[in-house]
């Protein structure tokens, strides 16, 4: 696949540094040998990405012209506003964002200059892991445009009080905004690190986000991570969120999906220490057109391990939710417990739902479980609720709301799970 | 206690296979490799109208054009379709009459099986056909069958004798373009068998067929039609046991069953082919297409299956629902021991409204293996109120096999409920413990738990062939099963 602009921006664009310059040529040359997925690769079986690329798309490095008002109005309240990331376009904007947790607690630099200091060495080593999970074009894609991104370490028995809220801004005022976000993410041992990414769209016409996020957890550390998406209907979405639990540690995410044009959401857990522990939770509540395709991998790789996964989804009109859940259980893996549940209502007359959850265990002492459901709303609750003098569509906002609370109960941070509560409850009040 | 797992795990792995055993017959084969002149002499051999020429040279024409499938999560060396006889029909100069004028080695082999044909035909009041390497060497209690209307013959029979039935059913589940070795089989299809209930009847007996792979390099390339008219209800047996070779065999069979209106097909099988030996080597390529259609409203079709043999398995016995009402059901056992590989499950295709669908899957590695679930439960946007519930369990005995599943789910109509779970565990050590302290040994608590694993399956199959599964799951775990 050939877009001019893209090749134009790669050609225009070379990074001052050696590791992050070698790094972008080696991720061009695979994304030209790989090109973009098609349907019949089997991981992007229900997710037609290719139609998204455009001729005459913004490939980022073109200059923003989004003033910083703008981009303050935007930024959430309260403790929410405290330590803010701002990405324009795909590029980490240091002078846009701003921090209140001292740098004794929290380093936000962006990856270029991460590249040169003293966390070269880790950059060098750990950027682009994600990629032995994501033989795909779109992987290889962003890491071509790595250069723009930031590099955030939580420093060593530190506990970042305040999440740090990640904005993503996409200023498709002008055409097409095609942004590649690229984010690296070191918590040091004992640290404690919240992390919330949300994406705004800002602009009439259609945009692409395709990111990547990699996060390395080091021993007894504590990494939240919880990833929002409410872009609206114009904006679509790729991106890879992958974990390294490198030394025995707790990480935790959650991804809560409520508008968009076609969504993709890799999550990955790379269990590579004995006695640590993952979870994963997402929400997809959609309608419209949406499509919204979360793949995650669980990767038990030394024993002692738990893993528990739950992916809600509720679908409304005509649009599609896809769940993939993989757990890999390596032969050395004993004792690991790991549990998946993906659980779907479907409303709309024309809406749908693929599921696949997937199991490979290759240790014998394990106990692993994976159910997955497809169904209505209880007719009997409905019921229930309606001879109580409960309109219809109260009762099933009711019900609806109460079935998304499983997983926005597992947001740790309370301003978070406000928020999210908050933007829930407005869609499912909804008035037919 | 782990030590006396371990032995026990290592007597399994070192069992042989008991039913290796060559016959020595002369044979009629088509010379080596596949062409169009291959498929022109088995034709011609068989003497088959042209229409039946027409489909097999299209299919293959067809089957030149695919490439043989990647996905399933097997490995094995690249088969060579050269190096194949696909023809070999055991020698006889006139069609036997009666049983006496078999062949006495042929009816040897069949006694060595536990399956000799007078004793079935005397005692156990089942009809054999009994499918020896390609052609169908005898069918017993045809005149009992036909008094009723049910015609139960080999594939070959039925194409000289009910052309109508055959070419309006033959190819109209699993068409040849279906996927590779469905088109390589309906382009070199030998023989196989032919059963057609009339409206209205129930078949009196439960209809069978032994399958057995015995000249050397010998593809068997097996057609199975079951047609079931308005109102019928028929059971019909497979059951395979094939003899040692160190030569990797294929068998590519195609199994096709159509359901009429308030029709019933329960399909079991039990399936021990040759395995390999503990080394890896040798052993069945089972890569079968097993499809049956529920044409009219309130039919039913239900698959069992039992599967211990064949080094590596490719098998999904699929349910296309598309009468309202109508009913799928899959329960399979699938053991692998060794370096066996199984990539096997089921396919529910609802299509029309009220459908139903069941699945049941036991899975149990042992050795070096690998097994596989995987399935498919679709429900199309005009499937109202499909409802389906799908459970599959694997057990591991030892830490250097495999289980994996690998279930699709597909909706889209929002009336469906569709369930779906998923266990992996292994024997555990509690268990036997509280049956060894009933005075249980290891090695019969083993036995006893897998037993009890499987049941939900076991407990579906007729009786005729309960017995011989759990010999057969006796065999491949022999050491921890009784």
């Amino acid at each position: 696949m050939e877009i001019t602009s893209l090749n134009k921006a790669f050609e225009q664009k070379r990074s001052g540094s050696a590791t992050l310059g070698t790094f972008e040529e080696q991720n061009w040359s695979s994304f030209d040998q790989w090109g973009l997925p098609a349907l019949k690769h089997e991981e992007w079986k229900y997710t037609r990405i290719r139609t998204l690329f455009k001729e005459g798309m913004l490939v980022d490095g073109a200059v923003s012209s989004l003033s910083e008002e703008t981009i303050h109005q935007h930024f959430l309240p309260g403790e929410l506003a405290a330590n803010a990331v701002v990405f324009v376009n795909g590029i980490y904007q240091s002078a846009l964002s701003h921090y209140t947790a001292g740098t004794d607690q929290l380093i936000v630099k962006s990856l270029e200059t991460a590249a040169g200091d003293e966390d070269a060495d880790f950059v060098k080593k750990h950027l682009g892991h994600s990629q032995q999970y994501h033989k795909d074009g779109i992987n290889a894609l962003n890491g071509a445009f790595a250069a723009g991104g930031v590099f955030i370490r939580a420093k060593k028995g530190k506990q970042v009080v305040d999440p740090v809220v990640i904005y993503h801004f996409s200023d498709s005022t002008t055409g097409f905004r095609f942004s590649q976000p690229r984010i690296l993410v070191h918590a040091e041992a004992a640290s404690e690190l919240q992390i919330l990414e949300t994406y705004i769209r800002i602009g009439s016409e259609e945009s692409l986000t395709n990111e990547v996020i990699e996060i390395c957890a080091e021993t007894d550390a504590h990494v939240h991570y919880v990833k929002l998406q409410n872009e609206g209907t114009g904006a679509s979405h790729t991106g890879t969120t992958h974990i390294r639990q490198l030394g025995r540690c707790t990480t935790h995410a959650v991804t809560i999906t409520l508008s968009g044009m076609l969504v993709r959401n890799n999550l990955n857990m790379i269990m590579e220490a004995a006695n640590s522990e993952s979870h994963m939770y997402g929400l997809y509540l959609l309608n419209g057109k949406t499509l919204a395709d979360n793949h995650t991998i669980v990767d038990n790789q030394m024993p002692n391990c738990l893993s528990n996964e739950l992916y809600k989804g509720i679908m409304d009109e005509e649009s599609t939710g896809v769940f993939n859940g993989k757990i890999f259980v390596r032969q050395d893996a004993q004792k690991t417990n790991a549990y998946q549940s993906n659980k779907n209502i479907l409303i709309g007359n024309q809406s749908s739902a693929n599921t696949k959850p997937q199991l490979e265990i290759f240790a014998d002492d394990v106990k692993c479980s994976h159910g997955c459901t497809v169904g209505k709303l209880d007719e009997n609750a409905l019921f229930y609720l309606k001879a109580r003098g409960i309109p219809d569509d109260k009762a099933k906002a009711l019900l609806l709301h109460a079935f998304a609370v499983d997983v926005l109960d597992q947001i740790k941070s309370d301003a978070i799970r406000a928020y999210a509560d908050q933007l829930i409850s407005e869609r499912l009040s909804y008035s037919e | 206690m782990a030590e006396e797992q371990e032995d026990i795990l290592e007597q399994v792995t070192t069992s042989e296979y008991k039913y290796g055993f060559v016959t020595a017959i002369e044979a009629d084969e088509a010379p080596k490799g596949l062409t169009e002149d291959t498929v022109r002499f088995i034709s011609a051999k068989k003497n088959e109208p042209e229409w039946l020429l027409e489909y097999r040279l299209k299919s293959y024409r067809q089957w030149l054009k695919m490439e043989e499938p990647q996905w399933p999560n097997v490995t094995y060396p690249k088969i060579d379709f050269q190096d194949i006889i696909y023809y070999s029909a055991p020698k006889q100069k006139i069609s036997p009459k009666s049983l006496d004028e078999i062949d006495p080695e042929l009816r040897k082999t069949f006694e060595k099986l536990g399956i000799s044909l007078d004793e079935q035909k005397r005692i156990s009041g089942v009809a054999v056909d009994a499918v020896m390497d390609s052609i169908s060497v005898a069918t017993t209690f045809k005149e009992e069958l036909s008094k009723v209307g049910v015609i139960f013959c080999s594939m070959s029979e039925a194409v000289q004798e009910h052309p109508e039935l055959v070419k309006k059913y033959l190819g109209s589940v699993v068409p040849a373009t279906d996927n590779y070795f469905s088109a390589l089989n309906a382009a070199v299809f030998s023989d196989g068998s032919f059963c057609y209930i009339p409206k209205g009847v129930r078949c009196p007996m439960e209809l069978s067929t032994y399958f057995r792979i015995n000249a050397a390099n010998t593809g068997q390339f097996e057609r199975t039609l079951i047609v079931a008219e308005e109102g019928s209800y028929v059971s019909y047996l497979e059951g395979c046991t094939a003899p040692q070779r160190d030569e990797n065999q294929l068998h590519a069979a195609v199994v096709e069953l159509v359901a009429m209106e308030k029709a019933e097909i329960k399909y079991s099988t039990v399936q021990n082919w040759y395995p390999g030996d503990k080394e890896g080597k040798g052993g069945i390529y089972n890569f079968v297409t097993k499809r049956g259609i529920c044409a009219g409203d309130h039919a039913k079709i239900s698959w069992t299956q039992v599967e211990t043999g064949s080094s590596v398995t490719w098998k999904y016995p699929s349910v296309i629902l598309k009468g309202d009402y109508s009913i799928g059901e899959f329960y399979s056992v699938a053991v692998t021991n060794n370096f066996q590989q199984a990539d096997t499950g089921t396919k529910m295709v609802h299509l029309g409204k009220n459908t139903r669908s069941r699945i049941v899957s036991k899975g149990i590695s042992a050795g070096k293996s690998q097994n596989s679930y995987r399935g498919l439960v679709s429900v199309s946007k005009n499937a109202d109120n499909a409802r389906n519930f799908s459970q599959c369990d694997s057990m591991l005995l030892g830490d250097k096999c495999g289980a994996h599943t690998f279930p699709y789910i597909e909706v889209k109509n929002n009336s469906a409920v569709v369930e779906h779970e998923a266990t992996t565990s292994k024997i555990g050590e509690d268990q036997i413990f509280y049956c060894n302290q009933r005075g249980m040994d290891t090695e019969t608590a083993v036995a006893l738990i897998i037993n009890g694993f499987a049941k939900e399956v076991m407990n579906q199959l007729p009786m005729e062939f309960a017995v011989e599964a759990q010999k057969l799951l006796a065999i491949s775990l022999e050491g921890s099963v009784g």
